[in-house]
């Protein structure tokens, strides 16, 4: 049944955890969209034929409504719509809440290509390689204007929009390869601005990760693993028949070293150690130990989480939330950092948590227990 | 021939009682107004036409097939621009509006006519500089104008701005103007319970005229100045924040789509009357729901923006209240249908047309309950279903009303009758050409190929292909369509007072009308299409 209505509709291959509920959704509204025009249409046509002018001085008599019809007629559709939303709804929150456990990915967008980038190291344009059976939550930001993150197979979209981060996540349920395409007009290349999920079997996956760790760093860019190079698929990009170079737009420079890494180096470079320490020690500005996830309180009122959300509003407008006790001293760094600096830096203040709460004099700022990861 | 000399009585009609070029240009009659802004309209529906067709061509090939991906971006835009701002908008309130509110109310003239007279000439203001924008370079943002790539793009952004923001000077005006003859100029015997449906429609549009266009005009303004002076408000390298073109934009255009439909609406509403001789079921309910549509319409925006990064649950609350938009919707069909009910139906040419409408509302209204459904449109945003969908309501919805107007009114306009028969061949070809053209679309959106496309995976090419023969079907009725109303004009049979008889108050006046509407005051003594009573309407 689902495969019949899917193939009616001309819907693509329900490659995620979502997809199906998702289409069940839409066999639903869709048949009822046919089966009520269907009847208003049959209804419209009986009265042409029935109610047909046989004269051309023929008068007819008015017809008044009564409440109980007019109740029935409003109050049925809109209880039907709303159960809809409401069924709809539940998926949405579901497709936009990451579960904890979700691996991250970041994306960065360009015009006109998607520069995918792991926390352990290995970057790749164009090509997104994920493990099946394992969450993955992706978080996306662009160099330029806004374009949209889209896998028709996996039902998702997400806008990426410079300056800021937004997420999505899904979890793919069969090795293969997906189409990404950009859905925000975003210029010349937009329709070409395309690129693969590559979903590998999870020892896949792991056997390309090592391998990766142990190339060089040359190689580090969009390899492919063991399992792809033995089967020469095609990828989605070149199945088209047009003959659209690849890769689109220009290249982005490889870096050295995992993402962490680069954001201690980043950190040094721009200045931001001057401030902020790494070790849980309070100075100019509060320590970076911890401070992802920690709920901070805010002068003038008010607690925040430090996710990746604020933790970028903090880099751009550092006036925006001012944690409680600090001068307002920091500069903006808006413009300073490209997207994928920012990225790094996230990723740095990610890998520095631990249990040193008694190191911290009381005075500034309080720690929370840091919940989760 | 003259028609009115074929009348019994040859007294002057609006059309010849002056004659002059300047006469005309200068003329404060509503009428002769609403005969300017028409086919001010009509050519902006060429021109937009034109452009739809040739990008229709490009697309009959998943690669290049007769020009570059900049032209076809531009192409893309400027079909946009110039059928949602130059054609959908102004088309119903602004020409037939003008023609007929004035004349239902049973009214000489509209509150204001200078300023009548002086939105016609903003409309071709703004028009004329988003035409010069476009010869001279052509902007590619699509008619959305998102931020911050309208603010970067290399081309002629600045120009077509500036033109469709002077054009909501002239929606402002108009509607100023239609609330106020609404609320002072009506004739005696018209309380508020008789005012006709169209007038109804007119009104409630008129207000999301005068309260949302000031938003656009506003950010139209900021784009400009962020384009020009480097002001950093969308820009986030300047401190400037991208989604806030979108709240901004969607506040004005979602409502806008209101603007569009709600007159359209109230065309179908007059027609169906008309040709079932019956009285509209259910008045009230008509009206209140304009209303209602007018007032929810506001607080929908946020459906546009469900995967732009907005929160969860402000996304719900977007997606319930459209639901709501929705329902009122779903009443104003039920009530059409309802009509017929007991009627004496006369399927004629305009009536042809409400079926078209009724079944492309349906469709497009049920598809617009699924993209609320926010967890559908997480896939179908941007892609070929909401092209679809917002052509099947939108475009489908004004389309068929202008041209059920067009043809319930032109004897009306032009005191001549189009031939009947070629009409109805026209108006099948159009209904059919259009389903063709956007029904595979709603199956290209489900396959995942985004909007704006240049190019497309090739397994997508024979629904294109279907498409395209669609358009060209639609192409071949406007073209049928405009030659036999031009032959009418000069050659068509004389038309009586009221070729149809309709018990409708615009009908009270000649056809066509005098200088000054109506000989002698006219009185409204019945409830307006009250088919109980068996004579047509007495001509003042
Ligand atoms: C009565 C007339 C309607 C008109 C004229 C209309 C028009 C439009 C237009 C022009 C768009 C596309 C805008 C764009 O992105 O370029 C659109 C999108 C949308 N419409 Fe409608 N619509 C109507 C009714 C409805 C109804 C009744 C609903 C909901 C119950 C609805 C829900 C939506 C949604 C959710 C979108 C956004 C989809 C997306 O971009 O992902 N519409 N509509
Ligand atoms: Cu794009």
């Amino acid at each position: 049944m689902n495969e019949f209505f899917r193939q009616v509709l001309f819907l693509p291959e329900q490659a995620s955890t979502f997809a199906r509920d998702v289409d069940h959704l839409h066999y639903v509204i869709i048949s009822t969209a046919m089966v009520v025009a269907t009847l208003i249409f049959g209804l419209a046509g009986f009265f042409l034929i029935r109610y047909r002018r046989r004269s051309e001085s023929q008068a007819t008599r008015k017809v008044q409504t009564s409440l109980g019809w007019e109740v029935l007629f409003v109050g049925s559709p809109l209880a039907v719509f709303l159960a809809w939303f409401f069924i709809g709804y539940h998926d949405f929150v579901w497709m936009q809440t990451p579960p904890p456990e979700a691996m991250d990915v970041y994306v960065v967008a360009k015009q006109w290509m998607w520069k995918f980038t792991y926390p352990e190291g290995p970057n790749a344009i164009g090509v997104l390689r994920v493990p099946v059976g394992r969450p993955v939550r992706l978080l996306l930001t662009s160099r330029d204007v806004i374009h949209s993150f889209y896998v028709p197979a996996f039902r998702v979209k997400q806008d990426a929009l410079p300056g800021a981060y937004t997420q999505t996540w899904f979890e793919v349920t069969r090795p293969g390869r997906y189409r990404v395409m950009c859905t925000e007009y975003c210029g010349l290349k937009h329709s070409e601005m395309w690129a693969e999920v590559v979903a590998l079997s999870p020892e896949d996956y792991a056997a390309w990760l090592r391998e990766q760790r142990a190339g060089p760093v040359a190689l580090r860019d969009a390899t492919p693993g063991a399992a792809e190079r033995d089967e020469p698929l095609v990828p989605a990009r070149l199945a088209m028949e047009y003959s659209a170079e690849a890769p689109h737009g220009e290249l982005m420079t490889a870096e050295r070293g995992t993402l962490a890494e680069r954001g201690e180096r980043v950190a040094a470079e721009k200045g931001c150690l001057r401030c902020h320490t790494v070790d849980g020690t309070a100075h100019i500005g509060p320590t970076w130990w911890g401070l992802y996830r920690r709920e901070e309180r805010l002068e003038g009122g008010g607690t925040v989480v430090a996710d990746e959300a604020y933790l970028t509003e903090s880099m751009m407008k550092p006036q925006v939330k001012q944690v409680e006790g600090y001068a307002l001293v920091m500069p903006s760094f808006q413009g300073q950092l490209d997207a994928a600096e920012v990225a790094a830096l996230i990723e740095y203040i990610r890998t520095l948590r631990g249990a040193r709460r008694d190191d911290i004099r009381p005075g500034g700022p309080v720690y929370e227990p840091i919940d989760g990861r | 021939m003259n028609p009115s000399t074929a009348g019994s009585l040859a007294e002057p009609t609006y059309l010849n009682h002056e004659t002059t070029v300047r006469s005309w240009l200068l003329t404060r009659d509503h009428k002769r107004i609403g005969v300017m802004f028409l086919v001010l309209v009509i050519s902006a529906l060429l021109l937009g036409g034109v452009f739809a067709m040739l990008l229709r061509i490009e697309l009959l090939t998943p690669g290049p097939t007769i020009m570059g991906p900049m032209t076809y971006n531009r192409v893309f835009t400027l079909h946009g621009v110039t059928m949602v701002w130059l054609f959908m908008i102004p088309a119903i309130p602004s020409a037939f509006g003008n023609f007929v509110l004035p004349l239902m109310l049973g009214a000489k003239e509209v509150a204001f006519p200078r300023l009548n007279l002086a939105s016609v000439y903003i409309y071709a203001a703004g028009a004329a500089l988003t035409v010069f924008g476009m010869v001279w370079s052509g902007a590619d943002t699509g008619w959305t104008f998102y931020t911050p790539y309208s603010t970067t793009s290399p081309t002629a952004v600045t120009p077509i701005l500036l033109g469709v923001f002077i054009i909501g000077f002239s929606t402002i005006i108009t509607g100023l103007n239609f609330i106020t003859t609404t609320h002072t100029l009506r004739a005696p015997g018209m309380h508020w319970s008789r005012i006709p449906l169209f007038v109804w429609a007119i009104y409630g549009t008129s207000v999301i005229q005068v309260v949302a266009t000031p938003v656009l005009a506003m950010v139209l303004v900021l784009v400009a100045l962020e384009r020009v002076a480097g002001v950093g408000i969308f820009d986030p390298t300047r401190g400037g924040d991208p989604v806030l073109f979108q709240h901004m934009f969607w506040f004005y255009s979602h409502p806008a789509v209101y603007i569009m439909v709600l007159p359209a609406m109230g065309v179908i509403t007059e027609v169906v009357c008309a040709f079932s001789r019956k009285n509209i079921f259910g008045y009230r309910m008509i009206a209140a729901s304009t209303f209602g549509i007018a007032f929810v319409g506001f607080f929908s925006w946020g459906h546009h923006m469900f995967v732009s990064g907005q929160s969860t649950f402000g996304s719900g609350i977007f997606g319930v209240l459209s639901m709501l938009v929705a329902i009122f919707t779903a009443i104003k069909i039920f009530n059409w249908v309802a009509t017929m009910y007991g009627g004496a139906i006369d399927l004629k040419v305009p009536l042809l047309y409400v079926l078209g409408f009724i079944f492309l509302l349906t469709f497009g209204g049920m598809t617009g309950v699924a993209v609320a459904t926010t967890s559908l449109d997480v896939h179908w945003h941007d892609t070929y279903f909401i092209v679809a969908h917002f052509h099947y309501i939108m475009v489908g919805s004004v389309l068929m009303a202008f041209l059920a107007a067009l043809h319930y009114w032109w004897p009306k306009m032009f005191g001549r009758l189009f031939p009947e028969r070629w009409a109805s061949v026209a108006a099948c070809t159009i209904i059919f050409g259009f389903i063709v053209t956007f029904l595979p679309q709603f199956l290209l959106g489900n396959m995942g190929m985004p909007r704006r496309y240049y190019q497309y995976p090739s397994e997508m090419q024979w629904l294109n292909v279907l498409s395209t023969a669609g358009a060209s079907l639609l192409a071949f009725g406007f073209g049928l369509i405009g030659l036999y109303l031009v032959w009418s004009l000069r050659y068509g049979k004389v038309s009586p007072a009221n070729p149809w008889g309709s018990r409708g108050y615009e009908w009270f006046s000649a056809s066509p009308p005098g200088p000054h509407n109506f000989r002698e005051p006219p009185r409204f003594e019945r409830e307006v299409h009250d088919y109980t009573v068996s004579e047509a309407p007495h001509v003042f």
